[in-house]
């Protein structure tokens, strides 16, 4: 295999990955590495780098579109990425200094539960009305567009939303990935903001998360020309095509092909870490 | 974002809606012009290369010369294909910082001081990812 055959099967591979994250809103950046590394035998310190890259890309052309819905709240955005940056760098930090194996066994286990994220069954919660005093504070709080006219929310678990943060952060910066099931969670459930302000916020900050560690990761050499091109160009297709034909009704079923896709990378990226193929 | 003095005559236009539509038209422009750069890159790239064998299997760091900015820019002189492609990621991964860097100035204008702050917080640990380490 050249590198033009190469180069024409990972960005295939990354089209159908940036595709099937877009459609499914589990994220492509979670299928890049396992395919980098299991099917492609890349290097996973070159495979997180290509991957880092994509998620910039993916993250930054769907937030494009997001921000002019007024959704996504540029304030909590803000507050929270001093977390995730900080928690970025300190995971790309991890990653030069750990063996690929382990890299490749938490990549497995956090593959596994992000699975299991996206197939529990989601609490609804109406929004919260009133913010904590720090919240205040920090004026988190906000409002987005309704058919009846603007809703307003507020804000509360700013810590365990922070600390939930500076945890995706670091498996952002450790594993090439964007994390937002990671930020959601911290939104959506420890901070009590609105779903759809969580989803639209978490894809604003992904971007700005992965270029805190991709700073890094080109530095040392991590950011290979070769593998990053077919990677960031396919990714950035394939979500932009997912985006577009995003069909409601076949989007369940597909949900759950892509989870069970998910669990069996996991687990194979655990038993390659495991065996020190990896 | 240096006519501040045009937009600071009429602060009541600067509400957070207008500088989210700013912002998305920032970030929608950085990534078309880093993939147009990228693939320009790579289609030398694969014209030069494409029938060598690659060697990503085992990790052995970029050459020097695609590791700093002013070396890919060095490189982009010299219409190296690596270092053209490289300058596309270089700019894919400034998209977010001008982002946060306009979000600082947007902030200002607002007169909401804490959240210059707060901004030029994220600013820092991004300059210290891309040139102290």
């Amino acid at each position: 295999m050249n590198i033009l055959e190469f180069s024409g099967l990972v960005a295939l591979g990354s089209l159908l990955a940036g595709f099937l994250g877009a459609l499914t809103g589990l994220g492509g950046g979670v299928v890049v590495v396992p395919m980098l590394t299991l099917l492609f035998h890349v290097d996973i310190k070159y495979a997180i780098g290509a991957s880092l890259v994509s998620v910039i890309a993916t993250s930054s052309g769907a937030a494009a579109a997001y921000v002019r819905e007024g959704y996504s709240n540029i304030r909590i955005g803000m507050f929270l990425e001093t977390a995730t940056t900080v928690g970025a760098v300190v995971g790309a930090a991890i990653a030069l200094h750990v063996p690929a194996s382990a890299i490749a066994i938490v990549f497995g286990l956090v593959l596994l539960y992000s699975a299991y994220l996206s197939s529990r069954h989601r609490e609804q919660h109406g929004p919260q009305l009133k913010s904590s005093p720090l919240a205040e504070k920090l004026r988190l709080g906000g409002s987005y567009p309704t058919p009846d006219g603007p809703q307003a929310y507020g804000v509360t678990g700013v810590p365990a939303g922070y600390g939930l943060m500076f945890t995706a952060g670091v498996l952002s910066g450790l594993l090439g990935i964007g994390s937002g099931a990671v930020k959601v969670l911290a939104m959506d459930q420890a901070m009590k903001i609105p779903f759809k302000v969580s989803t639209t916020t978490s894809n604003f900050m992904i971007g700005v998360t992965a270029a805190a560690s991709a700073g890094l990761y080109l530095s040392r050499g991590y950011i290979g020309p070769g593998i990053a091109m077919p990677v960031m160009l396919g990714v950035l297709a394939g979500s932009l095509l997912g985006t577009k034909v995003l069909v409601k009704a076949k989007v369940k079923a597909l949900r759950y092909l892509f989870a069970a896709v998910i669990v069996a990378l996991g687990f194979e990226m655990i038993f390659n870490g495991v065996t020190g193929r990896i | 974002m240096s006519n501040d003095s045009v937009t600071a005559e009429k602060p009541g236009a600067w509400n957070d809606l207008r500088i989210e539509i700013i912002i998305g038209t920032l970030l929608r422009t950085g990534v078309i012009l880093a993939a147009a750069v990228v693939l320009f890159g790579g289609v030398l790239y694969l014209a030069r290369h494409g029938r060598e064998m690659p060697h990503y299997a085992t990790f052995s760091g970029e050459p020097e010369g695609l590791k700093s900015p002013r070396d890919i820019v060095h490189g982009v002189m010299g219409m190296s294909a690596r270092a053209i492609i490289q300058l596309g990621l270089l700019l894919l991964i400034a998209t977010p910082v001008a982002r946060v860097a306009f979000s600082a100035v947007a902030f200002a204008i607002e007169r909401d001081y804490m959240y210059v702050v707060i901004t030029l917080v994220v600013l820092a640990v991004l300059a210290f990812s891309l040139f102290a380490a």
